[in-house]
């Protein structure tokens, strides 16, 4: 690793200049603290009612307005950004997994294995994966771990194909033959001498495809496929926000508003991490 | 290539269907147990899956896909006839919008670049990827159709303009990434020896641009064409839900709904089939733009 080291500290360097993405990565943590300490700086339950009062513009009582049915918007977007980012993560880990897994090994293995692989990617490439996630949610219910599962297997393939090139890269240098030569395990080629080596377009792109997923999301959520009520994330809410929007705009502006932040945030820290782990790439 | 995927497909999303827990008639209102029996008679349910699946597939092929669940004297085929074409003709402006907008400001941008030319457009093509779609239709609803009450928020071809707002919504995430595209390809061939050669023999900056340039540097986005009919597929739900546009997305989406499961079953299958065409076709059509492949 210690060849490594000066690769990632030139990176964080260069990351630290870069003012959008210290930017993104300001708001990143802004978000994420929020989500996870929701219950204690949410000024109200995300299910609480105050039925006199029905939706109500921004006030000091409620800062961002309440919804139709007198509920805090402020502590629903809070509690929202939990599931939000939750289904992001979650669902690009399992995405990060099986594509990482498959890249390696097809890379690795070459030959035969490698394009039976790379070839099943390429078929699953053109197929209308959103409708079959559509279909897999009317099958078997809107369940939250189902949607983690069905858009990670969705999001692994652009992964595979990276990591392969990467590996096929590495697989003929010298000291991945003296490694084998030294009649290192499979198991432990892949976890001490590759991986360590493509950590820097992994990280890229699992930052990436956070937005993707985060966004795949919001649109079942918003066709109503997704998060079921009383659960509420930004695409949930951004639907409610519609569905009264002529009369109550800010149900529809502040999740938005959010939303986009977020989304924004989340693409420049992956532009940025891009661009200083390959300054290279730096034009596109 | 393209048949064997698509029967895959076609079985698989069969089978996938068949796992659905509960009857296809297990409505609110119960049903007399004789009026199930001559249900499930109608619907060949009676049927072992082997037998079902094997009408089924051999429907396909002749381009029947069964009758509808919800729907009862209505055919899956003739409600994807009648959505189609609006699906069609909106994804058609669409696109149009998208390529108008997205090449012509990702090619100025590749050419002025580092200037205002350059970051302007591509500041709002950074709003046009961040912004979704489900977002982006409302907001252009709000704006354009309540506050400023100059366009119509919904319908499809019964009002004068209501076809602007939602091929709008659907093309400007694509004109987005259109533009980028098309700065990133100019850029890459614009260093390239060819276009000095090009200028060094005289040629006007019109002519390097439109004639030599652009020929190569557009190839990203003819790739990209491809897997885009995909994505304007999945922003057709949104869009005609949102604009209640009668078009095949909305049909979808509400056969989620309705649990109609012979219309779910035969628009996944169509929509692979188009998809599966269209990335045929944009791969046919790179590979033609481009002359080192065209002579392998």
């Amino acid at each position: 690793m210690s060849s490594n080291s000066s690769l990632w500290s030139d990176a964080i360097y260069r990351l630290t200049r870069n003012k959008a993405a210290m930017f993104g990565a300001f708001i990143l943590v802004i978000l994420i603290l929020c989500a996870a300490l929701a219950p204690y700086i949410a000024p109200y339950s995300y299910s609480f009612q105050d039925l006199n009062l029905g939706a109500s513009p921004p006030s000091a009582a409620h800062i961002l307005g309440t919804d139709v049915l007198g509920r805090d918007l402020l502590s629903r977007i809070l509690y929202g950004a939990r599931i939000s980012l939750l289904v992001g993560f979650v669902a690009t880990g399992v995405a990060l997994v099986i594509g990482v897994s498959w890249g390696i090994i097809a890379g690795y293995a070459g030959g035969r294995v490698d394009s039976i692989m790379m070839r099943i990617v390429d078929v699953l490439y053109g197929l209308p994966f959103i409708i079959f996630i559509i279909l897999l949610m009317v099958i078997f219910g809107r369940n939250l771990w189902l949607l983690f599962g069905a858009i990670g297997a969705v999001e692994w393939l652009t992964m595979a194909r990276i990591v392969r090139g990467q590996v096929i890269g590495l697989k003929n240098q010298e000291f991945v033959m003296a490694a084998k030569a030294m009649g290192v395990s499979n198991f432990s080629m892949f976890r001490k001498h590759l991986l360590p080596n493509i950590l820097g377009p992994i990280a890229v792109y699992a930052t990436l495809t956070i937005p993707q997923v985060m966004l795949l999301e919001g649109f079942l959520s918003f066709l109503g496929l997704g998060i079921q009520p009383p659960m509420s994330s930004w695409g949930t809410l951004i639907k409610d926000g519609v569905e009264s929007m002529e009369e109550y705009s800010w149900l529809l502006i502040y999740p938005g508003i959010t939303f986009t932040i977020t989304l924004f945030a989340l693409n420049f820290f992956g532009d940025g991490l891009r661009d200083a782990l390959d300054p290279k790439t730096t034009d596109n | 290539m393209a048949i064997p995927v698509l029967l895959a497909v076609a079985s698989l999303t069969f089978f996938l269907v068949k796992l659905a827990p509960g009857g296809p008639f297990d409505a609110d209102k119960a049903v007399s147990p004789q009026v199930l029996k001559n249900l499930n008679e109608a619907y060949n349910l009676n049927a072992t899956e082997w037998e079902q699946y094997v009408d089924y597939m051999s429907g396909i092929i002749q381009g029947d896909f069964g009758p509808s669940f919800r729907f009862p004297g209505r055919s899956v085929s003739e409600m994807i006839a009648t959505g189609l074409p609006i699906t069609f003709e909106l994804a058609f402006y669409s696109i149009l919008i998208a390529l108008l907008i997205g090449v012509s400001s990702g090619v100025l941008a590749a050419l002025k670049r580092n200037t205002y030319l350059d970051f302007i457009p591509m500041a709002i093509a950074m709003i046009g990827i961040c912004v979704p779609t489900f977002l982006m239709g409302p907001l252009l609803v709000l704006i354009f159709g309540i506050n400023l009450e100059l366009l119509p928020v919904s319908g499809w071809g019964q009002l004068p303009g209501d076809k602007l707002l939602p091929s709008i919504t659907l093309g400007f995430a694509y004109a987005a990434y259109i533009a980028r595209l098309s700065r990133g390809g100019m850029l890459e061939v614009l260093n390239q020896d060819f276009i000095r050669t090009a200028r060094s023999k005289g040629l006007s900056e019109r002519n390097v641009v439109i004639k030599h340039a652009m020929q190569g540097g557009l190839i990203p986005v003819v790739s990209f064409l491809g897997p885009a009919i995909a994505g304007l597929l999945a922003g057709s739900f949104v869009v005609e839900t949102i604009f209640q546009i009668p078009g095949l997305g909305r049909f979808y989406v509400e056969a989620a709904f309705n649990r109609d499961y012979t219309m779910i079953l035969g628009t996944t299958i169509f929509f692979s089939a188009m998809i599966v065409f269209f990335n045929l076709l944009s791969d046919l059509a790179a590979m033609w733009l481009n002359p080192r492949s065209r002579d392998v």
